[in-house]
C-alpha cells in the first residue's frame, strides 16, 4: 500500500519540465542516423557529445532496436530524428523502453529534422500496393543542402533552449556553418551545372532531393517500388529506359545490392557509383562537407566521363 | 486511364484560360519563389500545362506547321523562363537564413490501428493435431485453420500514458468465431527514477517468447516448454508490472509483475485445467492473502560483443498458488539467452544470424487430492518436477528470406501419476520464411515429433500472414 502511494506521488510529480543543462556539462545528443549526427557536431562543437544509433553502413530503415540503444536514449538530453517515418520500424520501441521525458515529441530535447521541410513524393493516398511509401513523403531529404540549412537552424535553436549557457557558441557555430555552406553550395552547383538535365538511376528512391536541387533527373530506380526487391521484368524495363535516355550512371548506397546494379550496368555500359548518404560509410567522408564534396565530385566525374 | 482524364480536363481548361492568365500563373509562381523551395514540381506542372494547352488547341482547326511553330515558341519561352528561374533560385538559395517552409498539416491519427491475419494449412501423420500442436494460435486440424486475427490499437493517451489493446478473433475447428481481449494495458511514459509501470491484462515478461505475440515468433507454433509451463495461451493475466532501468553503462532492466493467479492463462497456477498437471480434482480456491497473487520477477541484461554482435541474457521466475490444495504452490524458474549477428552493411536487416534459447524448470507442489479419474483414490502430497528447453537458430540469408532450425525437449519426473501433458517429448523443426515485404509472410515448416509410448510424427505447416495498418516497431 505504501509503495502504491509512493508511486502515485511519482506520477503526480511535474513531468517533462525542461531542466536546462548546467553549463559545465556537455549535452548528450543522440541522432538516429549519422548524417544528423554530423550536423549536430557542426552546431554543437565542444559543447556536445554526439552519437548515432544507426551505423553509417547500415540501412536506416531497418536498425535493430538493441537494448544498448535503450540505455543511450535513456541518458540523452537531446534526440534528433528524421521525424518522417524513416525510423518508424525501430525508434518507437526504443523510446517506449527508454522512458526519457526529455525526448517526448514537442519537448525542446526532441528535434524532428523534417519539421519545416517541404517534402517530395507525399502520397495522395496511403496505399501499400505502391510499396513502402511513407505517409509524410520521401524521408531522404538531407542530401539537399538547402534542407540542411533549415535543419541546422532548428538544431541551433533547440540546443540553445536546452543549454542556454552555450547559446552564443551554437549561434556562432551556426553562422560559421552557414557561410561555409553558402560557399560550398555555389561550388557544388557549379560542379554539376554542366550536367543539367543529365539522367541517373538509383537503387532506392533516395536521391530525389539531390536530383531536384542540382537539376539531375532520376529516370528509374532499380527497385520497382520503394522497399520492393528488383524483379527481372522491372530491370529489363530499367535497361530499356537507360538505353533510350543514354543514362550512364547507377548510384548505390553501401547497404544496397551492388550486384544487381552491376548486372544492369554491364548491359547498359554504365558505371556503378558507390555513394553513401551517411558520413563515415566511405573513407574520408566523416563530416558533412566531406560527404557532400564526395557526393558531388563523384557524380560530376562520372557524368563528365559519360559525356 | 487517369492520364486520359487529366488531359481532357486540361484541354477544357485551355478553352477558358487565356494565354495571358497562364503568364500570370508563371509570374505568380515567380513571386512566391522565395517561399517555395520545392520548385521542380512547379516547373514540371507548368511545363505540362503549357504543352497540353498547345495540344488542346490542336482541336481548333489550325494548320499543323503553325501549331508546331507555336509549340516551339512556347517551349522556347518556357526554357528561357526555366533558366531564369533556376538562376534566380541559385542566387536566392545562397542567401541566409532560408525562410521557413509553409507548415503542412499533421498526418496520422490519435492512435495506430493495425490488423494481423494468420491463415494456416497443416497436415500430419497424426490425425489429432491438438495433441501435437499445443499453442492457442497453432493449427488445430488437418487442413486450414484461422488461429489468429488480431486487432491492435495503440497510441499515446496523454503525455503520461500510452495505451495498448489487442483483440483477438479466431475460428475454432467448427468454424465458430471466438473473441478474446488478449491484452489491454497502459504504460507510463515518464515516471522518475527510470521507473515504468504497466497495468491491465498483458503477456508477462517471463523469458523471451512468452512476452512476444505469435506473429513475431521465428516459428509457426508455440514451443513445447512454453506450452507445458504456461499453457496454450501463454502466461498472461490481469495485473501490474513495475520495471526499473538500472543506471549502468550496459542495459540492465529489473521487472516485477504482480497479477491474478486464476484462469486459463495461468496454467501452472490457479487454473481450472490444473487436473491436466496433477491428475486430481481441482480445488476452487480464492485469494485469501496477498501471497495468493502471482509474482513474476525478471532481470535482463545485454552487451554488445562486437560492432555487429549483441547478446541478451535473462533470468525469470513465477511464483504463486495452484489449486491442487488450499496451501499448494508452484514455482517456475527460467533462463534465456539471445544472440544476434547482423552484417554492418545490412540491407533491409539482412543478412543476420540469431540464436535464441530458453530453459525452464517447474516445481508443482501438489497437495493431497482426490484423483480426477477415480474418486475413490486419494493422491498423496508430492512435488511434481518438470523441465524443458528449446534452442532455435535463424539465418537471414538475403533480404526477406529466413531459414530456421529448432530443437526442443520437455521432461516430467514420475509422480504418482503422469498425465499425458507431463509426458516426455522432443521435437525437431525446420522452416523457411519468405517476407514479400515487411507486411506479409509466407512460411513452410516441417516438424518431427517424438512422443515415447505414443510414436513419432511428421507434420507440415504452411502459413500466410498479413499486416494491415501501422508499421509495427519491432523490439529486439
Amino acid at each position: 500500500m505504501r509503495a502504491l502511494l509512493a508511486l502515485s506521488l511519482f506520477a503526480a510529480a511535474p513531468i517533462g519540465a525542461p531542466h536546462p543543462v548546467p553549463s559545465t556539462a556537455k549535452l548528450n545528443v543522440v541522432a538516429t542516423t549519422p548524417d544528423l549526427a554530423a550536423l549536430a557536431k557542426e552546431i554543437g562543437g565542444d559543447a556536445v557529445d554526439v552519437v548515432s544509433l544507426a551505423k553509417p553502413t547500415e540501412d536506416p530503415h531497418f536498425v535493430d532496436a538493441k537494448p544498448s540503444h535503450i540505455v543511450t536514449l535513456n541518458r540523452a538530453d537531446v534526440l534528433i530524428d528524421g521525424g518522417a517515418e524513416l525510423e518508424q520500424g525501430w525508434l518507437p520501441a526504443l523510446l517506449e523502453s527508454a522512458r526519457n521525458s526529455k525526448l517526448a515529441p514537442g519537448a525542446p530535447g526532441r528535434i524532428s529534422a523534417s519539421v519545416g521541410i517541404t517534402m517530395i513524393e507525399v502520397p495522395r493516398a496511403f496505399d501499400r500496393s505502391r510499396g513502402d511509401v511513407h505517409s509524410m513523403g520521401n524521408p531522404h531529404f538531407l542530401v539537399d543542402p538547402l534542407n540542411v540549412k533549415r535543419v541546422v537552424a532548428r538544431i541551433a535553436e533547440q540546443f540553445s533552449q536546452v543549454a542556454p549557457a552555450s547559446a552564443p557558441l551554437f549561434a556562432a557555430n551556426l553562422a560559421a556553418f552557414n557561410s561555409k555552406l553558402d560557399a560550398k553550395y555555389a561550388q557544388w552547383q557549379q560542379a554539376l551545372a554542366p550536367y543539367k538535365g543529365a539522367t541517373i538511376v538509383t537503387y532506392h528512391k533516395d536521391f530525389g532531393y539531390l536530383a531536384e536541387r542540382f537539376h539531375l533527373v532520376v529516370v528509374e530506380t532499380l527497385e520497382p517500388k520503394p522497399g520492393i526487391a528488383p524483379s527481372p521484368a522491372h530491370l529489363a524495363q530499367v535497361i530499356t529506359t537507360m538505353r533510350a535516355q543514354n543514362t550512364g550512371v547507377i548510384v548505390v548506397q553501401p547497404f544496397q545490392n551492388r550486384r544487381t546494379a552491376e548486372t544492369v550496368a554491364r548491359q547498359t555500359n554504365a558505371v556503378v557509383l558507390d555513394i553513401s548518404q551517411q558520413p563515415g560509410a566511405i573513407k574520408g567522408t566523416d563530416g558533412y562537407f566531406q560527404l557532400m564534396d564526395y557526393m558531388v565530385t563523384t557524380l560530376a566525374d562520372a557524368l563528365h566521363v559519360r559525356r | 486511364m487517369s492520364g486520359g482524364i487529366t488531359a481532357v480536363s486540361l484541354r477544357a481548361h485551355a478553352f477558358y484560360l487565356p494565354r495571358a492568365s497562364l503568364g500570370s500563373v508563371a509570374s505568380l509562381a515567380l513571386g512566391h519563389w522565395s517561399q517555395v523551395a520545392c520548385t521542380g514540381v512547379v516547373m514540371k506542372t507548368l511545363l505540362t500545362l503549357l504543352v497540353l494547352t498547345g495540344v488542346g488547341s490542336l482541336s481548333a482547326q489550325t494548320p499543323v506547321d503553325s501549331i508546331v511553330r507555336r509549340q516551339q515558341r512556347t517551349l522556347d519561352s518556357l526554357t528561357r523562363a526555366l533558366d531564369a528561374m533556376g538562376a534566380r533560385l541559385d542566387s536566392l538559395s545562397s542567401a541566409a537564413p532560408t525562410p521557413p517552409a509553409p507548415s503542412r498539416p499533421a498526418t496520422g491519427a490519435y492512435m495506430n490501428a493495425s490488423f494481423v491475419g494468420l491463415t494456416d494449412f497443416a497436415w500430419s501423420t497424426e490425425r489429432d493435431l491438438s495433441g501435437l500442436f499445443l499453442g492457442d494460435h497453432d493449427p488445430r486440424v488437418r487442413g486450414f485453420s484461422i488461429p489468429n486475427g488480431e486487432l491492435v490499437l495503440d497510441g499515446a493517451v496523454d503525455p503520461y500514458f500510452k495505451g495498448v489493446a489487442n483483440i483477438v478473433y479466431k475460428l475454432d475447428q467448427n468454424g465458430e468465431t471466438g473473441v478474446e481481449l488478449e491484452e489491454m494495458y497502459f504504460l507510463t511514459s515518464s515516471l522518475p527514477h527510470n521507473l515504468q509501470l504497466k497495468g491491465g491484462q498483458f503477456f508477462m515478461e517471463f523469458g523471451r517468447q512468452n512476452a512476444q505475440h505469435p506473429h513475431s515468433w521465428g516459428f509457426g507454433d508455440q514451443t513445447l516448454v512454453n506450452a507445458r509451463m504456461f499453457g496454450g495461451e501463454g502466461l498472461r493475466s490481469q495485473g501490474a508490472r513495475l520495471s526499473w532501468l538500472a543506471p549502468t553503462r550496459w542495459y540492465t532492466e529489473a521487472m516485477v509483475t504482480v497479477a491474478n493467479s486464476a484462469g486459463g492463462t495461468t496454467a501452472s497456477f490457479r487454473s481450472d485445467e490444473s487436473a491436466d498437471i496433477h491428475g486430481g480434482e481441482a480445488l476452487a480456491r480464492d485469494v485469501a492473502r496477498p501471497k495468493d497473487l502471482l509474482i513474476v520477477p525478471r532481470l535482463a541484461t545485454s552487451f554488445e560483443l562486437t560492432n555487429t554482435q549483441t547478446v541478451v541474457l535473462g533470468a525469470s521466475g513465477a511464483f504463486g498458488p495452484n489449486n491442487s490444495g488450499s496451501e499448494a504452490r508452484t514455482s517456475i524458474a527460467g533462463g534465456d539467452v539471445y544472440w544476434k549477428w547482423k552484417s554492418a552493411r545490412a540491407h533491409q536487416g539482412f543478412p543476420f544470424v540469431s540464436v535464441q534459447a530458453e530453459a525452464m524448470t517447474r516445481r508443482y507442489g501438489a497437495d493431497t487430492r482426490t484423483s480426477a479419474e477415480n474418486l475413490a483414490l486419494t493422491l498423496p502430497k508430492e512435488t511434481l518436477h518438470d523441465r524443458g528447453i528449446y534452442v532455435q537458430a535463424l539465418y537471414g540469408i538475403r533480404p526477406m528470406l529466413v531459414l530456421g532450425l529448432r530443437g526442443e525437449a520437455v521432461h516430467g519426473d514420475d509422480g504418482t501419476i503422469v498425465t499425458p501433458l507431463r509426458g516426455d517429448r522432443s521435437r525437431w523443426s525446420t522452416n523457411l520464411t519468405l517476407y514479400p515485404t515487411e507486411f506479409s509472410k509466407l512460411r513452410v515448416q516441417y516438424n518431427h515429433d517424438r512422443r515415447p509410448g505414443i510414436g513419432n510424427d511428421h507434420s507440415v505447416l504452411l502459413q500466410f500472414e498479413f499486416l494491415l495498418g501501422a508499421h509495427a516497431a519491432h523490439k529486439f
